[in-house]
């Protein structure tokens, strides 16, 4: 992964800077400079790439995050956020000039309101603790992505993170309603509304997924909604993937909108059956579609989304009976992603297409898995057509993390041909920064980083991420010099 | 001033030497406004519709009419239900923003446009987002040009994700007490596991609450509704949602200096209590249109927002200055000669 040379001289002022922080903290041990403590920073989740930051700054309230980043800004100092680093994208992924700010510390309930449904948070919190914060009222916040138990509230927002029940809820930007925004010059600002809605343009939909280049969210109000009476899932078997595919189309065309259709093809049910042994039947590819409700109104959709099966023949169509069943339904789909870390390196891809091109894609990706000799397995979010293929490889064998990489882009690429998009829910970070000119033209790339230019004139937030370094190495270089 | 072509469009701004107002339909224009029209309506048509990826893209000139009409074939509907204004057209829609009773569940329109064209102010064919239901790839312009009001860009097609008609819709009717009463009823629906997709106060004082779905669930929720709000009134349960429809149209109805206020549901009735003429709520108490003569100015809670629409143009409270200098960094950026004159 090539990475902008280091700027010598920031590395050269790190003992400067680091006093000049700490300064700045009320806990002096708010940064942390040693190689023992830097190296826990070293990576997020694509962890094929490491690289130590400067220091980490471990800030403690919006003021401090100010402070820091005026300083940063000062001192010319790269800065990169991070949430909990789970980004599968390198979202997070320091350089060795760059000043880290970890968010951990900010990790407060700053106010439940059950009558305007929101809470408002720091957004070092948890996603899974956002829930089980407004829990005993009711409610729960819906965005749940699979690391929903780890990642954080200002990884969300930097990404846009879905999950699996989007289909019905929605992702992060359409349950963010407020931020409070540090800019790079250490000024504070408040974006959003009641309903989300700010004065002017859309400051906090364009913050919402900018991969933290625009500016640092210390605090987030979020939409928070009453539990569901009841949920359900159903499991449905089919001997092609093909069939499962049209199967999804015929039930989103039904008008019956699930809160969640989940597609798994056979390399992954196998895995997945090795390792948890979810008791899944032997089949080329299953759906698994969740319904929620009162019990009464969960059998009406389950009626008629059995009469949408049937007439694609499945090979089986289990309806889960009791709170167990259902757990063994998710079981399986839960743990496909810990599933294949057993058996096998992977790379995460997260393409998404027109859900009426399922068919097509499935097959094209088997062809080109053929080709590349290495096998895919496929899991994905089918209801929005959000696909995520793993690759298999191993990363012992020198050159077969490249060859993973190459058909990991060519499987992307084949995404944007049939009128999709890279990256669903990921985000770009450095892994498919260089891949963006596929899906935008220069004029398009164009219009992105001049927002940029607006809120961090200088580049130094996040900077060598999302744009093809080639694309944005004047703007970066402006600092440098 | 009415290009045929996109290229015709970039061509025309790119020669513009003062300032032009994008018009689609001109049924949601502000009152400050100025420049010459740029009429969208030669930029028309539907380019794509997929009702099994529940997929639309349209030109920007096309009549939100002919669009509810093509979906309506389908069984289907733009979920955030605008307020069918008659010459109305997509892209004037895209770019107010335009959301009706539904928002309250299923999200504004920028919540439901996918991708966006426009042309910037020099004349730059810029593309966003896409057509798909998920897509984080790189920034959301998509989001920054809805509700832009044009000071960015004229939009020139637009991607909206479409939803099913649901096959049942049943309106829930009662007169609360007051005010106070009012808003507990709509704070009580939507925090309850009832699926509530519209809840408001029409100008007569009557309570409305939507459900909406397969028939079986919406008897069962609007039993357990009414159950839950019957301590402030008795509920009549009504077939369909024509009471939905008189609430959107509200703003389009109004005479008269027009307020819009969007506000926390918790500081509602306070807010009800000064207004001083017809007026109706929205959005569960989140939005208030209040009718008021010209020299009346809303007294706002912390957090809350109000736009005069008619009479002169009013906005509170001042936007702060961080705010303002990123709004106008952005409008040098995508517009720097100014060109662009629609109302901020």
């Amino acid at each position: 992964m090539q990475m902008p040379e280091p700027d010598t001289s920031v590395i050269a002022r790190r003992d400067a800077i680091a006093s000049r922080l700490r300064a700045a903290l009320a806990d002096r041990d708010a940064v942390l400079t040693g190689p023992a403590e830097t190296r826990a920073y070293e990576c997020d989740a694509l962890s094929a790439y490491r690289c130590p930051p400067l220091m980490v700054v471990l800030p403690s309230t919006t003021a401090e995050v100010s402070a820091v980043l005026k300083i940063c800004a000062e001192e010319g100092a790269p800065v990169v956020p991070r949430g909990a680093g789970t980004s599968l994208a390198g979202g997070s992924m320091p350089t060795s000039d760059a000043v880290l700010i970890g968010l951990a510390r900010m990790n407060a309930v700053l106010e439940i309101s059950s009558a305007d449904r929101l809470v408002r948070v720091q957004t070092g919190r948890t996603n899974l603790s956002v829930t089980q914060a407004v829990d005993g009222q009711g409610f729960f916040y819906a965005p749940d992505p699979s690391s929903q138990l780890a990642c954080a509230i200002g990884g969300n927002i930097a990404m846009n993170s879905g999950g699996a029940h989007c289909l019905k809820y929605g992702v992060t930007t359409n349950n963010l309603l407020g931020a409070t925004v540090v800019l790079m010059d250490g000024s504070v600002v408040e974006l959003g509304g009641p309903m989300g809605e700010g004065a002017g343009l859309d400051l906090l939909g364009l913050i919402c997924g900018s991969e933290g280049q625009l500016g640092i969210v210390t605090e987030a109000t979020l939409r928070i909604l009453p539990k569901p009476a009841g949920a359900r899932p159903v499991l449905i078997a089919f001997d092609s993937p093909v069939t499962a595919g049209a199967c999804v189309a015929a039930i989103i065309r039904s008008g019956i909108l699930p809160v969640a259709i989940e597609f798994m093809d056979r390399p992954c049910i196998a895995a997945t059956e090795d390792f948890c042994g979810a008791g899944y039947p032997d089949c080329e590819a299953l759906l698994i579609v969740e319904v929620e409700g009162t019990p009464a109104e969960i059998d009406e959709q389950l009626s008629l989304i059995r009469e949408i099966a049937e007439s694609f023949a499945p090979l089986e169509f289990r309806e889960s009976r009791s709170e167990e069943e259902s757990r063994r339904i998710w079981l399986g789909r839960k743990s496909a992603f810990g599933a294949m870390g057993v058996i096998s390196d992977y790379m995460c891809l997260d393409g998404t297409i027109p859900v009426s091109r399922l068919p097509d894609v499935l097959a094209g990706i088997g062809e080109l898995s053929a080709r590349a000799g290495l096998r895919v397995a496929n899991v994905f979010h089918a209801g929005d057509g959000n696909m995520h293929p793993l690759i298999l490889y191993d990363a012992n064998t020198p050159g077969d993390l490249e060859r993973c990489e190459a058909l990991g882009a060519d499987i992307l690429r084949l995404c944007v041909e049939v009128d999709g998009c890279l990256t669903g829910e990921h985000g770009v970070g450095v892994e498919k920064r260089e891949l963006m000119g596929a899906q935008y033209s220069d004029a398009d790339l164009e219009a992105q980083m001049a927002v940029k230019d607006v809120f961090d004139p200088g580049w130094h937030l996040n900077a060598a991420k999302v744009f093809p370094l080639d694309a944005s190495a004047r703007r970066r270089g402006r600092h440098a010099a | 001033m009415q290009p045929e072509t996109e290229a015709d469009l970039a061509a025309m701004i790119r020669a513009a030497k003062a300032p032009l107002r994008i018009t689609g339909g001109g049924t949601r224009a502000l009152p400050d406004e100025v420049g010459e029209p740029l009429h969208m309506a030669g930029l028309s048509g539907i380019a794509l519709y997929e009702p099994e990826a529940l997929t639309l893209v349209a030109r920007a000139g096309t009549p939100l009419a002919e669009i509810e009409a093509a979906l309506a074939s389908e069984g289907q509907m733009l979920a955030f239900e605008p307020d069918p204004r008659p010459g109305s057209t997509i892209g004037g829609v895209a770019a107010t923003n335009a959301s009706g009773p539904r928002r309250l569940s299923a999200g504004a329109c920028r919540d439901a446009m996918l991708g966006v064209r426009f042309v910037t102010g020099d004349g730059e064919i810029v593309k966003n987002g896409g057509r798909v239901m998920k897509n984080v790839t790189g920034y959301d312009l998509v989001k920054l040009m809805a509700g832009s009001r044009g000071q960015l860009g004229a939009i020139t097609e637009v991607a909206l994700k479409t939803a099913p008609i649901p096959p049942v819709r049943a309106t829930l009717r009662l007169r609360a007490r007051d005010d106070t009463s009012a808003i507990a009823v709509m704070v009580t629906a939507m925090s309850g596991p009832f699926d509530v997709t519209g809840a408001g106060r029409l100008p007569d004082g009557n309570v409305i609450l939507r459900l909406e779905g397969l028939p079986g669930s919406v008897e069962i929720r609007a039993g357990m509704l009414r159950d839950a709000v019957a301590k402030h009134g008795d509920a009549d349960i009504l077939e369909g949602d024509a009471d939905f429809a008189m609430l959107r149209d509200f703003a389009a109805g109004a005479t008269g200096p027009l307020w819009r206020m969007v506000l926390r549901p918790s500081d509602a009735a306070q807010m009800l209590a000064g207004l001083p003429g017809r007026h109706a709520v929205d959005w569960g108490g989140a939005l208030i249109w209040a009718e008021a003569p010209p020299d009346w100015m809303p007294d706002l809670p912390p957090g809350a927002r109000a736009t005069r629409l008619r009479g002169d143009a009013a906005s509170l409270p001042e936007t702060d200055p961080v705010t303002a200098r990123l709004n106008a960094g952005l409008k040098q950026k995508f517009d720097p000669r100014g060109i662009f004159g629609g109302a901020p």
